[in-house]
């Protein structure tokens, strides 16, 4: 796969299809939106595939210290958007991948400084020169919300098996436009609790929702350490839990990925969801 | 000792079931508050449907939803001022009611409602209805907000069901932009 090592010259080939701008949204706070974009993002760039992560997390800046780039960042979404620098200036190259690049937030301004026609204006114009932009959403459901879904062709929910963070992704399923058909990413599932019915089930999660399933996620260190170490888990070969981010970036680049699976801890077996995971509980 | 064995022979249910239950109901519970529109429309056919058999009284009529301890109920508070037909051929003879939505195919079966035989005085109805399966439905992908309610119960209402009823989805299409 040809890797292109300038943004710039992206634009060079006119004949270029489009970018997919897809929005990694959940409603409730704290479940896994950041993590999964820099590690969805980080396994797209591995397949070869040109990637741009946009933080529309306003305020709360995190992806890049997620993705260990915290200190390349020197302008920000806002600076983009009122031209107080360039696209190029404010684009940071991952460390590890040179088909990977950060858009990082603001961190001193407000959701609100975001004029949304902007917002769609500066997706478009990443959609011309990059395969894949991944917006990672704010929680909640106003005004950054609404900036982050505006410029998008497609979504991605992510929730955790708990009550709360079901209700708020179905409340947020709500709330994208009728004729997108996001696709849902189960994360911090723990099959062991599952097994022994005090958690919600994969099959019991999406029995309520009712979303394409992307992938499953399970609630292991390995994602802790990794995020410590601002590395995305999803370039370990050996994590079982780095293979599951790279089974849902095959499968977004439109590659045949088979159903997602996760491994209950000294079972020693994969158990399929739809005949286990969704019989217990 | 003997309550500790007891307890170890009867497990309590897990409480992923309960998760379940209590998402489902709660979803439903918002999905309806969500719709307003669809409220509206149900009031609406429900008092042209029941104005096929009695007179009411549509200015105090009221139908709401309740979230309960186990379920989501339809309370439809309907006053009665009069009946209309008395005999199955009166009532199957009347023109379909003047409601703009696309009319019933067929008249109710005769004696599925038990109009009220009273005299002037006017009465109360106040029917239960439990939210039970509906038909998943995708809502068309048009531009305004389209929902999908639960078909409502059988009329036989009084009879409880007892079973759990399945999960529901109601998606009410509803538009960040819109």
């Amino acid at each position: 796969m040809e890797a292109r090592r300038d943004p710039e010259h992206a634009n060079a080939s006119p004949a270029r299809a489009r970018g997919r701008a897809i929005v990694i949204t959940s409603g409730k706070g704290g479940v896994g939106k950041t993590t999964t974009t820099a590690n969805v993002g980080a396994a797209l760039a591995a397949l070869g595939k040109r990637v741009v992560l946009v933080d529309a997390d306003v305020g709360l800046r995190n992806l890049d210290i997620v993705l260990g780039l915290e200190s390349r960042v020197k302008h920000h979404l806002l600076d983009v958007l009122e031209e107080h620098a360039t696209l190029d200036e404010a684009l940071v190259r991952d460390k590890r991948s040179e088909n990977l690049y950060l858009l990082a937030a603001a961190q001193t301004r407000e959701k609100e400084d975001v004029v949304t026609a902007q917002m769609v204006a500066l997706v478009e114009r990443l959609r011309d020169r990059f395969e894949f932009v991944l917006i990672d959403c704010p929680a909640g459901i106003e005004m950054g919300f609404r900036n982050a879904i505006a410029g998008a062709q497609h979504a991605i929910v992510v929730c955790t098996p708990e009550v709360s963070a079901v209700r708020d992704a179905d409340r947020v399923v709500g709330l994208l436009p009728n004729d997108w058909r996001p696709e849902l990413i189960i994360n911090r599932l723990r099959p062991t609790l599952v097994k022994k019915g005090k958690m919600l089930s994969v099959d019991d999660v999406n029995g309520i929702l009712r979303l394409p399933l992307l992938g499953v996620i399970a609630d292991e260190p390995g994602v802790i350490v990794a995020t410590n170490r601002g590395e995305p888990l999803a370039l370990d070969a050996t994590s079982e839990t780095g293979a599951a981010y790279r089974a849902i970036a095959a499968k977004l680049a439109g590659q045949n990925v088979a159903a997602p699976t996760v491994r209950v801890p000294g079972d020693g077996f994969f158990a399929k969801l739809g005949s286990f995971f969704g019989g217990r509980a | 000792m003997f309550d500790f064995l007891k307890a170890l022979l009867r497990p309590a249910p897990p409480s992923s079931s309960m998760a379940k239950e209590r998402l489902r109901l709660v979803l439903l519970s918002d999905q309806l508050s969500l719709a307003p529109d669809v409220v509206e429309a149900l009031k609406k056919d429900l008092l042209a449907v029941i104005s096929r058999y009695v007179t009411i009284d549509s200015a105090h009529a009221d139908v709401t939803f309740e979230h309960r301890d186990k379920e989501v109920a339809m309370l439809a508070n309907i006053p009665i001022t009069g009946v209309r037909g008395r005999t199955a051929e009166e009532r199957s003879a009347r023109a379909a009611p003047p409601a703009p939505e696309p009319a019933p195919k067929a008249p109710e079966p005769a004696g599925t409602f038990a109009a009220p035989t009273v005299g002037d005085e006017p009465m109360i109805a106040t029917g239960v209805v439990q939210a039970t399966e509906p038909p998943i439905s995708q809502p068309e992908p048009v531009v305004a907000p389209v929902a999908v309610l639960p078909a409502p119960a059988k009329a036989t209402s009084r009879r409880r069901r007892r079973k759990k009823p399945p999960t529901t989805i109601v998606r009410p299409g509803y538009s960040a932009q819109g």
